[in-house]
């Protein structure tokens, strides 16, 4: 094991073991957030509560942020080193019609993620921690707890600049990922002249999933509330 | 066929180079693209100008020396063609072609459009070769090689050499070449004797010289005039990842 993350190769194994982290934890995450499009909130503030209070999703938390930092370290490190390799560029380039133009701009792209990512965490994860939430009772008044499903109804009802920042992020997201998914594969060296191509399918479908899953929370509340 | 070219001219290592623009006439479209700077090249001689400077060796793909830029894409417009193999018909009458050397902090340029390509022999020097003795023709056929292996084998073997998925790249990255060595010698027992060596040693070299890592974008694969496929990078870098766990 003597170096390996200080090679080309064993750097790039930390940006795909934690992007294939992230990527669970998008799925996850994407799925308790569409309960909020289910009911009028009951079903997403139980989610959330579990989710808060649940023991192995406090212990997540902290890997996951560490999965963050990492992910952005690495992607800043590798991007630098690969940036000095050119000192003088091409006067001229065309494109060669294979090298997608996510690929080319993962790190703008993770880049504008992690704006998003920011503004994101103000928005709930803060208040839900650190400020005052309206609380809900359930279980015929026995428990008390936050009601989460306002905090953000409220936010994407009364500001559209809000609903579209949360779609422009989702995109974002969904480009950096139909290159990340099955680069990350490819990385690890799960990839051979088969499995490319299907993995590509995957990773288009895994992409949109997540661009449009993330999209229409937004867009649901702007519209139809 | 008439033709503008616009060529880096740099008259040694050291200097600063910069464009100059010719002008070409009754150019053949039969021509390869290196009979074209031969052409202007003479005209270049007869009007007292020093020529352009290009490496080429044999002028059928296969000995990898030939690479140029062109039009913004390792050699040329063509998929899966060397310079030298790329023919004027792929241009259009009154084009403006601009011709270019390979770029990359690990490949400086010699004199107009060549380059210092020995990084690639120094990696080969690092560990692409086999130690045992490979004894003669009849030797090679009594060690017994299934027909997948030896076909895998002999599409990375097919890389020249020539440096294009390094100046293709835009991290300048020798992935591609080192992963069709890699892949070539793990295919044969002969290669097995130092697999996890070589390995190692070939990625920290290239590490070390300059050229950067691989980000998957797949311009390598593009440009590669021997169609090396990336599948080669995920056995590389399967094998490199193998090779450290077992130290
Ligand atoms: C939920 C958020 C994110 C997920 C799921 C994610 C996922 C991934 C995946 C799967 C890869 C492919 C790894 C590989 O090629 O082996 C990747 C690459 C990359 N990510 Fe992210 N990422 C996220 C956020 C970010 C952020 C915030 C940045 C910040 C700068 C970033 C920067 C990059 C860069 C630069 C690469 C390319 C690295 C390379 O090819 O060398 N990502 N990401
Ligand atoms: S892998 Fe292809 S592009 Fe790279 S050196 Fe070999 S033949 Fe040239
Ligand atoms: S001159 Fe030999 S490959 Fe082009």
């Amino acid at each position: 094991m003597n170096g390996i993350f200080s090679s080309s190769i064993g750097k790039k194994l930390i940006m795909s073991i934690s992007g294939l982290f992230l990527m669970v934890f998008l799925l996850v995450h994407l799925t308790v957030n569409l309960m909020l499009l289910v009911g009028n909130g009951e079903v997403f503030n139980q989610a959330a509560h579990f989710m808060a209070t649940n023991p192995a999703i406090k212990i997540i938390e902290p890997v996951l942020a560490i999965g963050f930092i990492i992910h952005i370290l690495y992607a800043s490190i590798i991007t630098l080193q690969n940036r000095k390799t050119r000192p003088i560029g091409y006067s001229k380039t065309s494109s060669n019609g294979v090298t997608s133009w996510a690929s080319k701009n993962m790190y703008i792209l993770g880049g504008t993620v992690l704006v998003f990512l920011v503004i994101h965490i103000t928005n709930f994860y803060w208040k839900l921690k650190f400020g005052e939430v309206p609380s809900i009772s359930v279980n015929n008044g026995l428990t008390q707890i936050d009601d989460t499903y306002s905090l953000v109804s409220g936010l994407f009802i009364s500001y559209w600049w809000f609903d579209l920042i949360y779609v422009v992020g989702a995109i974002m997201l969904g480009f950096h990922l139909s290159h990340g998914f099955w680069s990350a594969f490819q990385t690890i060296g799960w990839n051979n002249k088969i499995w490319i191509k299907r993995l590509e399918v995957i990773a288009y479908i895994y992409a949109i999933i997540i661009a449009v899953g993330f999209s229409i929370i937004p867009l649901y509340f702007l519209i139809l509330k | 066929m008439n033709i503008k070219l616009k060529i880096w001219r740099q008259p040694n290592a050291k200097s600063k180079g910069r464009f100059e623009t010719y002008s070409l006439t009754d150019v053949s479209s039969d021509m390869s693209f290196l009979e074209m700077l031969d052409y202007l090249n003479n005209n270049l001689i007869r009007e007292g100008k020093e020529p352009v400077a290009f490496e080429h060796d044999c002028r059928e793909g296969i000995c990898g020396s030939c690479g140029i830029y062109i039009n913004g894409r390792a050699h040329g417009p063509q998929h899966r063609t060397t310079t030298c193999e790329l023919r004027m018909r792929e241009f259009k009458d009154g084009n403006t072609i601009t011709v270019e050397p390979w770029r990359a902090a690990a490949f400086p340029v010699i004199k107009d459009l060549i380059v210092d390509r020995s990084p690639l022999d120094k990696i080969m020097q690092s560990g692409g070769f086999v130690t045992i003795n490979a004894g003669a023709a009849q030797d090679a056929n009594s060690i017994l090689v299934n027909k997948k292996n030896a076909d895998e084998a002999f599409d990375s073997a097919s890389c020249i050499g020539c440096g294009a998925c390094v100046a293709a790249c835009k991290n300048s990255s020798a992935m591609l070449f080192i992963a069709s060595k890699i892949t070539h010698l793990a295919q044969f027992p002969q290669g097995q004797v130092e697999t996890h060596q070589r390995v190692k040693a070939m990625v920290a070299k290239m590490d070390e010289l300059g050229f950067g890592g691989c980000t998957n974008t797949r311009a390598c694969e593009a440009e590669c005039p021997k169609g090396i496929s990336i599948s080669n990078i995920a056995k590389l870098n399967r094998e490199f990842f193998v090779a450290k766990l077992k130290e």
